[in-house]
């Protein structure tokens, strides 16, 4: 005070300051403050740009992968083609391959082209034989789908019905503008005449997209029908990989924490053992994979590419999370509580599961969820198991099964999408990383609303 | 010099409750207590006196082995409660302390409920056989913590929403719910205003009709209140134990002098 007025008046020694004016001290003061907020706003509008470039161009890329174009066609399941005998034993239906259902496709387009009156070359396509031009419309997996709508309903035979059929990964493109005329001029699948016929089948509204429910819930498809592809089965993959991981670290991680927190002595032991969960929270994930593959499965002989091994692995993974978050809310709740409960005469052990541990449930569950997301996203551990690159397009028989048949992950689909050569493939791992990010986003709401529900003032 | 010296306070010789011969506290290499003996009387409110960090809380809490949560803590000697050794490997501290209650600085209630505030210690010490029980024990507790008036109405409504004054009060009602023989309070009027520490002086001088209450408090005035015998500890000893009455008005030690008339501490 006294500094500042000799500072900012040298030539008035006895003149007393005025608050009304700010002294030269001040200024500076107030500026650096207004400085540091500036830097404080630009940090927090960058970080905000760059959430929200994240999450639109996840979403401009992924949103399409949860369309899928397809055509509504009048099939006809003819009798003469699928049960020549016309006593509808499955045996023999069975007995029919995929081929035989490419004609009946290539009749019910063609049936629409002449209907509608559409002019095309493609009208003069042939519908018997081993291939057609028409067959470039569909989806390889479509006669697929048709043989197996009979195989799970015999009675359709000799019917005709309204269905649903998968368009190909070109003209699904082609809608959505992945493909284009220029983009299509070396494709040796499709040509400007395919082009113009889906044009004109798309004005009349055979062609249209849909939502795909079976990107959501379907399983994996090869390299040669991306249209075909879904999550559902990495989905079912990840969910058995959780319970794993929620079944083995919560117990665990809680019970090392309480006791290293409540019970134990501070020793050099207990100093080394903290020190080290420390570090093995900051061990890179790729460690823990090759520690699963050799603990797991070379030396347990655990089955690959199985959830349980991914659950065990992902298990070592978030361990530390759960410990280090547990303690952290067993610490803070305070003594006092302890003393009170000590002093009525209850047990440690009483004291701390009725009073201590309901009181640090919120931050323990938190930091659970917290550590379960953080598994749910892993891919590198997965990769060194073999849960990457398995094409997991069998849905599990049996919860045994679930745990212990080969499947693929979440994240690792993604990884795998993004690995083909297909941009149709590119499409599907965004939304792939949309579904991913809902999981993620309802597990941390999930988090909030039972921390706002177990929270506890005191 | 004191507002109300109680020198009228009666001085019946009661049996001893709790007898400390050649106490002696370690925390770490640090000294706390430093060959302490004494005899606490039952039906009696003893008063620890003494400057901060005198160790009268430390030895306040070793009996009821409260220090055994310390890991660096270390008591040597013997303290003995109605005779039996209270250190004797064969003791369960849980055991001990359901007999010897506490009440602590900081009214600590749990973060539930009123009802299950007092009922916790009667419920893990099975003291009620049903629902009436626990109930009849929960109204007795609060009553004698003189607090039921104000919470009948609502003992549903969580302990933490309550005054300091009536938390306190709670907490002493907790602890006299477990029916301890002994009961420890420390600084248990330090966080109260004068209102809510003037109750719970009457509710301690009521207390004593059942229980041997030990009180460490820092006003003289409190111990002079409440208590019919006073012990003065300074730098871990106990310098002076006697009549509340003959420490304030004919101490024999000069360390009792100077810190009664506030020349240390």
């Amino acid at each position: 005070m006294t500094d500042a007025t000799a500072n900012s008046s040298p030539e008035g020694a006895g003149k007393a300051s005025s608050i009304l004016v700010p002294d030269e001290r001040t200024r500076k003061r107030n500026a650096a403050e207004a400085r540091f907020r500036l830097y404080g706003l630009i940090a927090v509008g960058i970080g905000v740009l760059c959430v929200i470039a994240l999450l639109v161009s996840i979403v401009f890329n992924g949103v399409g992968a949860f369309q899928q174009t397809g055509y509504t066609l009048q099939i006809e399941f003819k009798e003469e083609v699928l049960d020549k005998s016309g006593n509808r034993d499955l045996e023999e239906i069975k007995t029919v391959k995929t081929f035989a259902y490419k004609p009946l496709l290539r009749e019910a387009v063609l049936r629409e082209i002449q209907a509608r009156g559409i002019d095309t070359p493609l009208a003069e396509a042939k519908v018997k034989g081993f291939s057609s031009e028409l067959d470039n419309l569909f989806s390889d997996g479509a006669v697929g789908n048709l043989r197996n709508a009979v195989l799970a309903n015999p009675d359709l035979i000799g019917q005709t019905v309204e269905l649903r059929i998968l368009a190909s990964s070109r003209v699904d493109g082609y809608l959505k503008g992945r493909v284009t005329r220029e983009s299509i001029a070396r494709d040796k699948n499709l040509d400007a005449v395919h082009l113009d016929l889906v044009d004109a089948l798309r004005d009349e509204g055979v062609v249209s997209k849909g939502f795909n429910l079976a990107f959501i819930t379907g399983p994996d498809a090869s390299d040669a029908r991306p249209e075909q592809a879904g999550m559902g089965v990495a989905m079912l993959g990840s969910f058995f990989m959780m319970l794993v991981v929620l079944g083995l670290s919560l117990p665990i991680g809680v019970a090392a924490s309480i006791y290293l927190e409540e019970f134990a002595k501070q020793s050099r032991l207990t100093d080394l053992i903290e020190v080290n969960i420390s570090n093995l929270a900051a061990v890179p994930s790729i460690v823990f994979g090759i520690l699963g593959l050799a603990v797991f499965i070379q030396f347990a002989h655990l089955p690959q590419s199985a959830p349980l091994v991914g659950g065990l692995v992902l298990t070592l993974m978030t361990l530390p999370t759960i410990i280090i978050s547990t303690r952290a809310s067993l610490k803070a709740v305070p003594p006092s509580i302890r003393d009170a409960a000590l002093g009525v005469g209850a047990s440690k052990m009483q004291a701390v599961f009725h009073h201590v541990l309901p009181l640090a449930m919120p931050g323990i569950l938190t930091g659970t969820i917290i550590g379960l997301a953080q598994a749910l996203g892993e891919t590198a551990p997965l990769l060194l198991i073999g849960m990457v690159g398995y094409i997991a397009s069998n849905y599990p028989g049996s919860v045994a099964e679930g745990f212990l048949a080969p499947n693929s992950a979440m994240p690792a689909q993604i990884f795998e999408w993004a690995k083909r050569a297909d941009p149709a493939f590119y499409e599907r791992a965004w939304g792939g990383i949309i579904i991913l990010l809902g999981f993620l986003l309802t597990m941390n709401i999930i988090a909030i609303i039972l921390r706002r529900r177990f929270e506890r003032r005191w | 010099m004191y507002d109300t010296p109680n020198l009228e306070n009666k001085v019946v010789t009661n049996e001893t409750k709790i007898s400390a011969r050649g106490c002696q506290v370690y925390y770490g290499d640090t000294h706390a207590i430093k060959d302490v003996d004494v005899d606490i009387e039952d039906k009696t409110v003893t008063a620890f006196i003494g400057p901060s960090g005198c160790g009268k809380s430390t030895f306040l809490r070793c009996l009821n082995r409260m220090n055994d949560t310390i890991d660096v803590c270390r008591v040597e000697g013997d303290i003995t409660l109605d005779g039996e050794d209270i250190y004797d490997p064969k003791v369960d501290p849980v055991q001990l302390r359901a007999k010897v209650g506490m009440v602590f600085q900081k009214p600590n209630p749990f973060p539930k409920s009123i009802y299950d505030n007092i009922a916790y210690g009667p419920r893990i010490h099975g003291l009620a056989k049903n629902k009436a029980d626990l109930d009849d024990i929960v109204e007795k507790s609060l009553r004698r913590g003189a607090i039921w008036d104000e919470v009948k109405d609502r003992l549903d409504a969580p302990g933490t929403g309550l005054s300091g004054g009536q938390q306190q009060r709670l907490c002493i009602a907790r602890a006299v719910a477990t029916e301890p023989e002994v009961l420890l309070m420390d600084e248990p009027c330090s966080a109260l205003d004068p209102i809510a520490t003037a109750q719970v002086e009457e509710l301690i001088d009521e207390l004593r009709q059942d229980y041997s209450v030990v009180i460490v408090t820092h006003s003289m005035q409190q111990a002079a209140r409440v208590s019919q015998k006073t012990a003065f500890f300074h730098l871990g000893n106990l310098v002076e134990y006697g009549e509340t009455g003959q420490i304030f008005t004919n101490p024999q030690d000069p360390r009792t002098e100077s810190y009664i008339t506030g020349r240390i501490g």
